[in-house]
């Protein structure tokens, strides 16, 4: 506790300096501090100080630690599913994007959303009935525990921290933005209050903070949509109309555009987003924090809701801001219509905020997107710890010797390594177009965890060699095409063509790690594979009827 | 033992009825999701024209917007069948399953 107490102690330390440090870098950041949002988020982290205090006294055991004792409900699990699911950059991202390139933000957050039914018709059940505390307790439920646990475990971290260097580079540049902080400032910032949340308070404080999070976000969003809203009569047709007629496309706003320019980009984007949610670590690891397969049911059910709901939402927003925000000169720089907006393009549901409901409304939709990275970052650092500490650890390493406090220890020991490790390299990449890094993570997590997941879950043939070459084909076959594509190959290392001509990699590299899974299974004549297949029919009765599975159906002795 | 238990499920015909029309189930709303998304999607990739028509004439809602739209809806309503009907009618097959095995090994 008094590790806590003194991380605490520096961190009001860091943010005073950052106070003090405020003025002086008003020259060189266009956003000056924002007093409405500081104290607003300064409240919002002291509360969830308090809970992270309250989870650490209920965090002793593994199980405490990673999935908050398995005592989550349903409704608030979809809260918090749906809070990892929604980012800042989902907020600021998409509404830009719907700003800017009209009904292909639409399109984007379809697909984005069309991979919750999927989770659940096909792997919610059995993800609940045959997983304990991470994915890869199921792909190496009957398969060789060290090397398969070794490869989920790698490519879970793969994921993991490219999506984290995405949510620290957008993070740091955000809260420069809207806080007037620092870069470095608000990157350690998140860093050090990432670490408090996830080593102290374990998933029972990710968890509520996800949740508070999400109703924050739910409720801002919410707002700025209904006094943005109000100023068209709640009509879509005279929103639409107005829309139309000042948007630089025109007509064309509600058309498909240049997001998706050929066939094979919209099927890959499809099939990369649908399957990477399905393959997503943090996301993955909620469905182990409900007592059984009902609750995880109803699980993605809200979840699917909540993120529905607040698509059309962010929709609407982005919409809106084209009329009320895209034709008034004080949100752009220089006070020219139509040239760069203050802050950049990611800034268009800040300044529509502050158009429809002042100072007040814009720190609070200020604190509450600082408030989601910092949840989201919390759930990620929660999912790469459990790979480190649960399946490498624990499983691989102490091959199941270590005890639950050395364990809960190397968590905490591995959450802090990744804390450092994402503020190390949210500095190190500053400068450089990070957007390929979602794209990395989603694919990777697409072509790499699902494939191997749900052959697992539902192909009694895979062997410990089919998973293996599967996955790891999956992992270098995505990074690859991603390297090689125009967003790496050309924005980043600066050559003038790129090798691969497509910024999906999905339909390319999710078939080679099926078809890599499947030809190396399929030719595995060895023993152990024939061992491996007869364990196939009680993990396939245990899969269909939660028999056996954690906090569940007691066995009867 | 639990592999025991298994067992006895394995062979209680009960278990066959829950996984054969429960997998019909998953499959058929499975199939019917990804069919609407991927048509929707070869729609946007190879005659992306047809959704900036508005529905009806004199209408500000474009054809793409609407189906869009309703998809979003319509989605989540599959979810929302799927749960009711696992929680109740599959809930209590597996329940039943569980608790004949549980029976046999009493006896």
């Amino acid at each position: 506790m008094k590790f806590l107490l003194t991380l605490a102690l520096f961190l009001l330390a860091s943010t005073g300096l950052a106070h003090a440090a405020g003025p002086a870098m008003a020259a060189t950041v266009k956003q000056p501090t924002n007093w409405h949002a500081i104290g607003m988020f300064a409240f919002f982290v002291s509360i969830t100080f308090g809970i992270t205090y309250w989870a650490s006294k209920r965090t002793k055991t593994t199980n405490d630690f990673y999935v908050a004792g398995g005592g989550i409900t349903g409704f608030q699990n979809g809260l918090a599913i749906a809070g990892d699911y929604m980012s800042a950059a989902t907020l600021l991202g998409l509404s830009a994007m719907a700003y800017g390139r009209g009904f292909d933000a639409y399109i984007y957050m379809l697909a984005f959303f069309a991979g919750w039914p999927i989770i659940l018709f096909l792997m919610a059940e059995r993800l609940r009935n045959l997983g304990r505390f991470t994915f890869a307790d199921i792909t190496s439920y009957r398969l060789n525990q060290s090397s398969v646990r070794t490869m989920a475990a790698i490519s879970s971290l793969v994921v993991v921290i490219f999506y984290l260097i995405a949510q620290m580079v957008g993070a740091g540049q955000l809260i420069k933005l809207l806080f007037g902080l620092d870069y470095n400032v608000a990157i350690f910032l998140v860093g050090i209050l990432m670490v408090v949340y996830v080593a102290f308070g374990g998933m029972m404080a990710t968890t509520w903070v996800q949740i508070i999070k999400a109703c924050l976000l739910l409720f801002g969003g919410s707002l700025v949509c209904i006094l943005a809203m109000s100023q068209f009569d709640f009509s879509f047709t005279k929103l639409l109309t107005q829309v139309e007629a000042v948007h630089k496309l025109g007509p064309k706003f509600m058309a498909p555009g240049a997001l998706l320019p050929d066939p094979i980009t919209a099927i890959s984007l499809g099939l990369g987003l649908m399957f990477g949610t399905a393959g997503l670590p943090h996301i993955l690891m909620r469905f182990f924090t409900v007592n059984d397969a009902k609750e995880a049911r109803k699980s993605v059910l809200y979840a699917n809701g909540f993120t529905g709901y607040f698509f059309n939402v962010i929709f609407l927003l982005g919409l809106c801001a084209v009329v009320i925000v895209g034709q008034n000169p004080e949100f752009f720089e220089g006070g020219k219509v139509g040239g760069t907006l203050i802050g950049g393009g990611n800034m268009v549901v800040m300044h529509l905020s502050k158009a429809v409901g002042g100072n007040m409304l814009l720190g609070f939709l200020a604190a509450v997107a600082f408030a989601t990275i910092l949840a989201v970052v919390a759930g990620l650092a929660l999912a790469g710890a459990a790979a480190i500490s649960h399946d490498i650890y624990a499983r691989v390493i102490k091959k199941g010797t270590a005890t639950e406090k050395e364990e809960v220890r190397v968590s905490q020991i591995a959450t802090v390594a990744l804390g450092l490790i994402a503020v190390i390299l949210g500095i190190a990449f500053q400068k450089m177009n990070i957007a390929f890094m979602v794209g990395l993570a989603f694919g990777v997590a697409a072509a790499a965890n699902f494939p191997v997941l749900i052959l697992s879950m539902y192909w009694k043939g895979l062997t410990t060699r089919g998973a293996l070459w599967g996955g790891y084909g999956g992992v270098i076959s995505a990074v690859t095409f991603v390297v090689l594509s125009k967003s790496v190959w050309v924005d980043v290392i600066g050559n003038k063509e790129a090798l691969f001509p497509y910024t999906q990699p999905a339909i390319f590299a999710m078939p080679i790690a099926f078809g890599l899974a499947y030809l190396m299974s399929v030719t595995d004549n060895s023993a152990s594979a024939q061992a491996e297949k007869a364990l196939w029919e009680d993990q396939y009765v245990r899969a269909q009827t939660g028999f056996g599975s954690s906090g569940t159906v007691k066995v009867k002795h | 033992m639990s592999s025991e238990m298994y067992e006895r499920m394995r062979s209680n015909p009960k278990f066959q009825k829950l996984v054969q029309v429960r997998g019909r189930f998953q499959w058929t709303l499975s199939i019917i999701v990804l069919v609407m998304f991927y048509g929707y999607f070869l729609v946007v990739a190879f005659a992306p024209g047809v959704l900036v028509k508005k529905i009806t004439e004199g209408s500000m809602w474009p054809i793409g917007y609407t189906v869009e739209l309703f998809l979003f809806i319509f989605f989540w309503l599959t979810t929302l069948y799927y749960v009711i009907r696992s929680n109740s009618e599959f809930d209590e097959m597996r329940a039943d399953l569980i608790n004949d095995a549980q029976m046999m090994e009493g006896k």
